[in-house]
């Protein structure tokens, strides 16, 4: 046998193996660039007023939690429930972002379902949404008291997810920036 | 009946409205940066062919910062910082591409290496005696051939 | 009872697999012509229990019992009779069916027309067959089965997919998976080929027409899903250079190369291990395009059928043969006899470097699909590959491939006379400095001008091996009329076929450099002006119709005073609850123009897409004419000849 007939099976067997390994990869989640950048400059009104203005320093000061979601989007309608319960919990600021949604359906489904949000913007063109890099709601970011985006959360929040990954990492921002 | 129809056309609608300003090298500009940049919400689209809502949120975006001043470079390096490089449909050229765009290049580079050394080999004075051999097998292969 | 009664054949014919990838074996070591005989009555039960088994699920479809699961997830009492049938492989389970009754159809093909082969060589190769026929025989029934009950069984099915309800889709997976399939062959005789551990000349000749055929329905496959995917997608793409539609390229282009190394070695007895080794990678490659559409390990436009746990087994299959087949290779590979050095001026050398080239690409293809899918799971690292990158890679390599295309077929085998092929040069170098100068004085493109100059040089230079052939100029008009009429049908399938190149490369670039769109928000009466067509949107309606909604556009379209009116509609599908768009087309040999209609509401406007695509149907018509060559060139009678006096 010659080394060089073992070239075809050496290169189909490292192809094979790399098969294998990807089959354990989700290929549609797309990681996040954010980690420890501030978030982007925007100018955005309030959902419920239009003459109210937000921009980045708003989120400065405190860690909140930013939570983006839209009327039509079923998951969201899914985790709301957990968003108000947190918010009751009351212990982060937590900031909506209605995202791609007309202002008096996000407005309706706010007063059915419960508004727990100290804030909520208004982001009908994805302008905020495509600068933290947002694919699909619900998404959520811990963002830290100088305005830096420390964790996102892709797709629903659950109670489990809030007690065991969200809430310890707000703590902990809390603790060393107070 | 009828109110099922249009509600659903709502639903499945999206609200965005694409920008109808903007002066025709905006546009041909946004177009081209458009075709570089993936719809990251669709499969293999760039945000120019996608109907999805975010894709042309994004249009929206490219053109306004195309008209703002932004270089077509300016706004690809923009859309690369919130989304990565998965947003590239052209990969750059970096440390984990290389062999993306060397493997290509080298192989071309090979069959030209293979073309230029066997076409020298053929100047080499054994061609009579190849010939010789080579006769030998066409006359096998016709007999073969024919039969 | 049907669906009992399918099942039953289908595991019969397992059990019929599994004694037909062993007995031909162990009479082909032992020299036992009853145990290699068994192979081929074997193939041919097989095939029948199969074919049984597939009836039987049709006529499921057919009679809409939707006590079976699979009818009741795909069809639908009310639909044309025609998607009952084609539904039955618009679907993982139906579609794995007919992808196995076409394997077992080319395994009883084979033993049928392949009496005249030496009977080890065909009972390994048809054992070979049935192993692979085995592995995927018992994927279905153990992961896939199509005939399980549904109880208690639903009052009607739910319907095809409504992107699937089109005939273009509808006839796309049977020639795709004919061409997929159809290398099987290929990679069963070279597999028997190892374990005889000779490849000579007969064999190649005898595996062409295989090849061949393959290689035709293949490339039909591939068109018709162009096609498809240009009008039913709508968004003026011809080949988005998705996943999906590159992994069912990969086997074509690695079926390419092996049909020209095949001709070498049946013509000069080189290229032994390249050629086993291609005939192995042509239907391993169609196996990773299995595996890939089945285990959505990437993602696709043509999402379809996507479960990680198929793509398991599917992979294991596909270890198991391709890793088999490799290990032979590597321990026979000394033993292939026929290296005959290749000099680079003859036809060999340059179907060599056709082969080069086409590997090449291959490997392009095979890189720009999977790199992103390796780059993460090496570091996690996402990047995305599109056609930016294939025009910077895969276009240079084909123009490249190109320039050999068009003088190899001037050389001689074994490079003997080669006077004339200076002449030859000089006159197409000259062919593609006015054709490549017009087109850029033109169309104002420099890219354009090098692609449009090189299909014209590949034109001419098909013109010029035609007439060599034919003597032209040599002898008089009537003698070379004579000439030509006596020329093998090879000889029409590369003309058909090197043109085919020709047209298709003309056409793409074309389509690449000059086609023209525009997007905008047009209320009724507003209209959008591309390349001199203006598109107005004259009148929207709704209402509804057999199972969809729909919205509809009237879009007249205008060039110098002549109109048409294009329709486009947008549909929902409320048992799918699944919405479509239909762009309106009009095709035409010169510029084919459509328009589709987005979302909106009257008071705001619509999204109107207006696209002006020149040329566009020659690619099709090239990719048509290719495929055509490959079944002219089935009828050579040297082929029959050869094959039934080894």
């Amino acid at each position: 046998m010659k080394p060089a007939a073992l070239i075809p099976l050496a290169i189909f067997l490292v192809l094979g193996g790399l098969f294998a390994m990807g089959l354990t990869k989700d290929p549609s989640a797309i990681k996040t660039q954010m980690i420890d950048r501030p978030v982007p400059d925007f100018i955005l009104t309030d959902l419920r007023d239009e003459t109210v203005t937000y921009t980045q320093a708003d989120l400065r000061g405190q860690v909140s939690l930013v939570n983006v979601f839209g009327s039509w989007c079923t998951p969201c309608a899914v985790e709301h429930p957990t968003i108000v319960d947190i918010g009751q919990q009351d212990v982060v600021r937590i900031v909506g972002v209605n995202w791609r949604d007309e202002r008096a359906a996000g407005q309706a489904w706010l007063n059915r379902l419960g508004n727990p949000y100290d804030i909520v913007l208004f982001d009908d063109l994805s302008l905020l949404a495509i600068g933290l890099g947002v694919t699909g709601a619900p998404e959520s970011f811990i963002v830290d008291a100088s305005g830096t985006v420390r964790y996102k959360h892709t797709g629903m929040v659950t109670p489990q997810i809030w007690r065991d990954t969200l809430l310890p990492i707000i703590n902990d921002l809390k603790k060393s920036a107070p | 009946m009828r109110f099922l129809v249009i509600a659903c056309f709502l639903l499945f609608s999206s609200v965005a409205a694409l920008a109808q300003s903007g002066s025709n090298e905006t546009e041909m500009r946004a177009r081209e940066v458009g075709r570089s940049l993936r719809c990251v919400v669709c499969q293999n689209q760039s945000i120019d062919e996608s109907d999805a809502p975010l894709a042309a949120d994004m249009r929206r975006l490219v053109r306004k910062q195309i008209d703002s001043g932004m270089s077509n470079e300016e706004v690809i390096d923009f859309m690369r910082a919130q989304y990565g490089d998965y947003v590239l449909l052209k990969p750059p050229v970096q440390g984990n591409t290389l062999v993306l765009w060397l493997v290509p290049a080298g192989l071309v580079l090979l069959a030209m290496g293979w073309l230029v050394i066997n076409s020298r080999r053929r100047i080499a004075p054994d061609v009579p005696e190849l010939s010789a051999a080579e006769a030998e097998r066409v006359k096998s292969a016709l007999e073969t051939d024919a039969s | 009872m049907l669906a009992e009664f399918g099942h039953i054949a289908l595991i019969i014919a397992f059990g019929v697999a599994l004694l037909q990838s062993v007995l031909p074996l162990l009479g082909a070591a032992r020299r036992d012509s009853r145990l290699m005989a068994f192979g081929d009555r074997a193939a041919v039960l097989q095939f029948i229990l199969i074919a049984v088994s597939y009836a039987a699920l049709t006529a499921i479809f057919i009679g809409s019992d939707f006590s079976v699961e699979l009818a009741a997830q795909n069809s639908h009492s009310d639909k044309p009779m025609l998607y009952k049938i084609t539904g039955v492989w618009g679907n993982h389970e139906g579609s794995m069916m007919l992808w196995i009754t076409m394997l077992a159809l080319f395994g009883a093909a084979m033993a049928v027309f392949g009496k005249h082969l030496p009977a080890s060589l065909r009972a390994r190769a048809v054992a070979v067959q049935a192993m692979i026929g085995a592995g995927f025989l018992g994927f279905i029934l153990l992961t896939s089965n199509p005939f399980l009950r549904l109880d208690p069984a639903p009052l009607d099915g739910r319907g095809l997919n409504p992107i699937l309800q089109d005939p273009g889709l509808a006839f796309h997976p049977p020639f795709l998976y004919l061409g997929y399939v159809g290398f099987s062959v290929a990679f069963s005789f070279s597999v028997a080929a190892l374990l005889e551990g000779r490849v000579d000349a007969v064999w190649a000749r005898w595996l062409r027409p295989w090849v061949l055929l393959a290689w035709s329905f293949l490339s039909i496959g591939i068109t018709l899903g162009s096609v498809w995917a240009y009008y039913e997608l709508g968004w003026g793409g011809w080949w988005m250079w998705d996943p999906v539609e590159n992994v069912s390229f990969m086997p074509w282009l690695a079926g390419t190369a092996l049909l020209h190394s095949v001709m070498v070695l049946g013509t000069r007895h080189s290229m032994a291990s390249w050629t086993v080794l291609l005939g192995i990678s042509a239907f391993s490659l169609s196996l990773v395009g299995t595996f890939v559409v089945r285990s959505g390990v990437l993602v696709s436009v043509h999402s379809f059928a996507v479960d990680p746990a198929r793509g398991v087994v599917i992979l294991g299959l596909l270890m198991a043969a391709t890793g088999g087949a490799l290990t032979l290779y590597a321990m026979r590979a000394a033993s292939l006899r026929g290296r005959e050095p290749v000099s680079v001026m003859s036809r060999e050398g340059g179907l060599a470097m056709n082969n080069l080239l086409l590997v090449a690409a291959t490997v392009t293809v095979f890189l720009g699909t999977f790199y992103p899918l390796f780059i993460d799971v090496i570091s996690s690292a996402q990047i995305s590959v599109g056609k930016p990158y294939f025009d910077l890679t895969f276009a240079p390599i084909m123009l490249l491939l190109i320039l050999f295309m068009g003088a190899a077929p001037l050389l001689d085998w074994q490079g003997k006379n080669k006077a004339g092929l200076k002449a030859f040069l000089k006159k197409a170098g000259f062919v593609f400095l006015i054709v490549a100068g017009l087109t850029a004085f033109i169309g104002k493109s420099v890219l354009g001008a090098l692609a449009i100059g090189i299909a014209a040089y590949l034109a001419f230079a098909t013109f010029a091996a035609m007439a060599r052939k034919v003597k032209w100029g040599k002898v008089s008009a009537a003698q070379s009329v004579q000439l030509l009429r006596a020329q093998p049908a090879a000889a029409y399938g590369f003309f058909l076929a090197h043109m085919g190149v020709a047209i298709f490369t003309a056409a793409a670039t074309v389509m690449t450099v000059w086609a023209n769109e525009d997007i905008r928000r047009v209320k009724i009466g507003e209209s959008i002006s591309v390349s001199g067509y203006s598109f107005t949107l004259t009148d929207m309606s709704s209402g509804e119709r057999d199972n969809y909604s729909y919205l509809s556009a009237d879009i007249t379209a205008e060039k110098t005073g002549r109109k048409t009116v294009l329709k486009s509609e947008r549909r929902f599908y409320p048992v799918r609850e699944m919405l479509t768009t239909e762009a309106g087309f009009q095709y035409s040999a010169g510029a084919t123009i459509f328009a589709a209609i987005g979302d909106g509401d009257p008071d705001k406007g619509f999204i109107l897409r207006a696209y002006y695509h020149p040329g566009v149907v020659w690619i099709w018509i090239g990719a048509f004419m290719m495929a055509l060559a490959g079944f002219v060139s089935l009828f050579d009678k040297r082929l029959r000849r050869q094959g039934r006096d080894a």
